[in-house]
C-alpha cells in the first residue's frame, strides 16, 4: 500500500503541475498558414469567399425587426460597423446578468429572448451563423484578447483540463495534435494549431458555414470521444481556453478552411 | 428567393472588357446523399443561370451535381451601352432567383 502511494504521488503531482501550466504554441500561427495557397486565395478575396454570403445575410437580419417587441438589432446597437467593432475579440465572456459564460451565439440569442421577445435561434442554423459572422466581421483584423479574471477562472480551468485530457477510443488530447504536431500531416491534411480565430467559418469539407462548436465536435468525433452538444458548457469552457491560447492572433471571421 | 452577391463595376469605358462575378447561396444537393434516417436527399441544384445585358442574353450556364455548393461564377462582357446587367437563375425545385445592377458606360 505504501509502495503504491510512493509511486502514485509524484505522478499525481506531475499531472497537477502539467495541468496548471497551460502554454501557447510557439510561434503562434493562424490556421490559414496551414491551409494551402488555394484556400488562402479564396479567403483573401472578399468577393470569392463563400463565407461572405452569410455576412450579407447577417447584415439584412441585423436591420430586420423581429419578435413581439418589433425591434431589430440595429434599434439598440445602431450600425454594426461602428457598434460591434472590436466586440467579438473579448468573447466568450461572463454575462453580468446571468453570471454565466456566454459566446457571441449565446449573446445574440439572449438579445432575442430578452429584448426582441422572440424565440432563440437554433444553434448552427443559417440565421444564427449569419448574425454571428456579421458581428465577428466587425472585429476582423483585431487581436484576440479574451481576459481571464476571477469571474471566468473556473471556466478557463475546466476548458484547459479538456484540452490536456486524453479521451475517446484514440486516447488523444487536443494538445497531442495541436501543440506537439502542428505543421505535420494527418492523412491529406496539415495539422493546424487549433485556434478559433476564423469562426464561424466556411469549411469546404462541410460545403457550408459552421460554428466553432461544430468544428470542435468534429475533433471529438475524430478521436472517437463522446461529442458534447453545440452550445454546451464544456464547449463554452473550451472556447474560452482556446481564446486565451490564441491571444495575439488576429480575428479572421468569417474564415475559410479546407 | 435565394440569396446572391453580384459584382458589376459601376462604370466602364466603351469597348472595355468588364468582369462580372456572381456567388449564389445554394446547397447544390447532388441527389446522392442520405439524411440521418437513410432517406435520399432529393437532387436540387441551380440548373440554369442566365445573364442579360440590356435585355440581351450574354452568358448562360447550365449546372448540375458536379458543381460545389454556393456556386461562384466569373466571366466577361464587352461594355457597349449604359444599361442593366441582370442575372436570373432557377433550381430543380423551381425556385427562382434574380439580381441586377446598373452599368454606366462612358465614351
Amino acid at each position: 500500500m505504501i509502495l503504491r502511494f510512493a509511486f502514485a504521488l509524484p505522478w499525481l503531482a506531475a499531472m497537477a503541475a502539467y495541468a496548471a501550466q497551460p502554454f501557447r504554441p510557439e510561434p503562434l500561427k493562424s490556421g490559414l498558414e496551414f491551409s494551402g495557397a488555394e484556400v488562402r486565395a479564396l479567403y483573401q478575396d472578399d468577393f470569392s469567399s463563400p463565407a461572405m454570403l452569410w455576412t450579407t445575410r447577417g447584415e439584412k437580419l441585423w436591420n430586420e425587426p423581429a419578435g413581439a417587441a418589433g425591434k431589430s438589432c440595429a434599434s439598440c446597437h445602431q450600425d454594426a460597423r461602428t457598434g460591434m467593432k472590436g466586440v467579438s475579440v473579448k468573447y466568450p465572456k461572463v454575462d453580468p446578468g446571468t453570471a454565466r459564460l456566454t459566446n457571441i451565439e449565446g449573446r445574440i440569442n439572449q438579445c432575442r429572448t430578452q429584448h426582441q421577445q422572440t424565440e432563440p435561434l437554433r444553434y448552427e442554423s443559417d440565421e444564427l451563423l449569419a448574425l454571428t459572422a456579421y458581428v465577428g466581421l466587425q472585429s476582423r483584423g483585431q487581436t484576440v484578447s479574451a481576459v481571464i479574471d476571477a469571474q471566468n477562472r473556473r471556466n478557463f480551468e475546466r476548458g484547459r483540463d479538456i484540452f490536456y485530457t486524453r479521451q475517446g477510443q484514440m486516447n488523444l488530447a487536443c494538445t497531442h495534435c495541436h501543440d506537439r504536431n502542428f505543421g505535420r500531416k494527418l492523412l491529406n491534411d496539415t495539422i493546424s494549431q487549433g485556434h478559433g480565430n476564423p469562426y464561424p467559418a466556411y469549411r469546404l469539407e462541410w460545403q457550408t458555414m459552421g460554428s466553432l462548436h461544430r468544428r470542435l465536435r468534429a475533433c471529438f468525433f475524430g478521436v472517437r470521444a463522446e461529442m458534447p452538444p453545440a452550445g454546451s458548457q464544456e464547449l463554452l469552457d473550451l472556447e474560452l481556453f482556446l481564446a486565451w491560447r490564441s491571444q495575439g492572433l488576429k480575428v479572421e471571421t468569417p474564415g475559410v478552411r479546407k | 428567393m435565394s440569396l446572391a452577391r453580384i459584382l458589376v463595376p459601376p462604370t466602364a469605358k466603351r469597348g472595355e472588357l468588364v468582369e462580372l462575378r456572381i456567388a449564389i447561396q445554394h446547397p447544390m444537393e447532388t441527389g446522392f446523399r442520405m439524411d440521418n434516417n437513410g432517406r435520399v436527399i432529393p437532387k436540387n441544384t441551380v440548373n440554369t443561370l442566365i445573364c442579360r445585358y440590356n435585355g440581351a442574353e450574354v452568358f448562360r450556364a447550365e449546372m448540375g451535381s458536379g458543381i460545389a455548393a454556393n456556386p461562384y461564377l466569373q466571366f466577361y462582357i464587352v461594355a457597349r451601352e449604359s444599361g442593366n446587367v441582370e442575372f436570373n437563375w432557377v433550381d430543380d425545385l423551381g425556385e427562382k432567383g434574380a439580381a441586377s445592377a446598373p452599368l454606366q458606360v462612358t465614351s
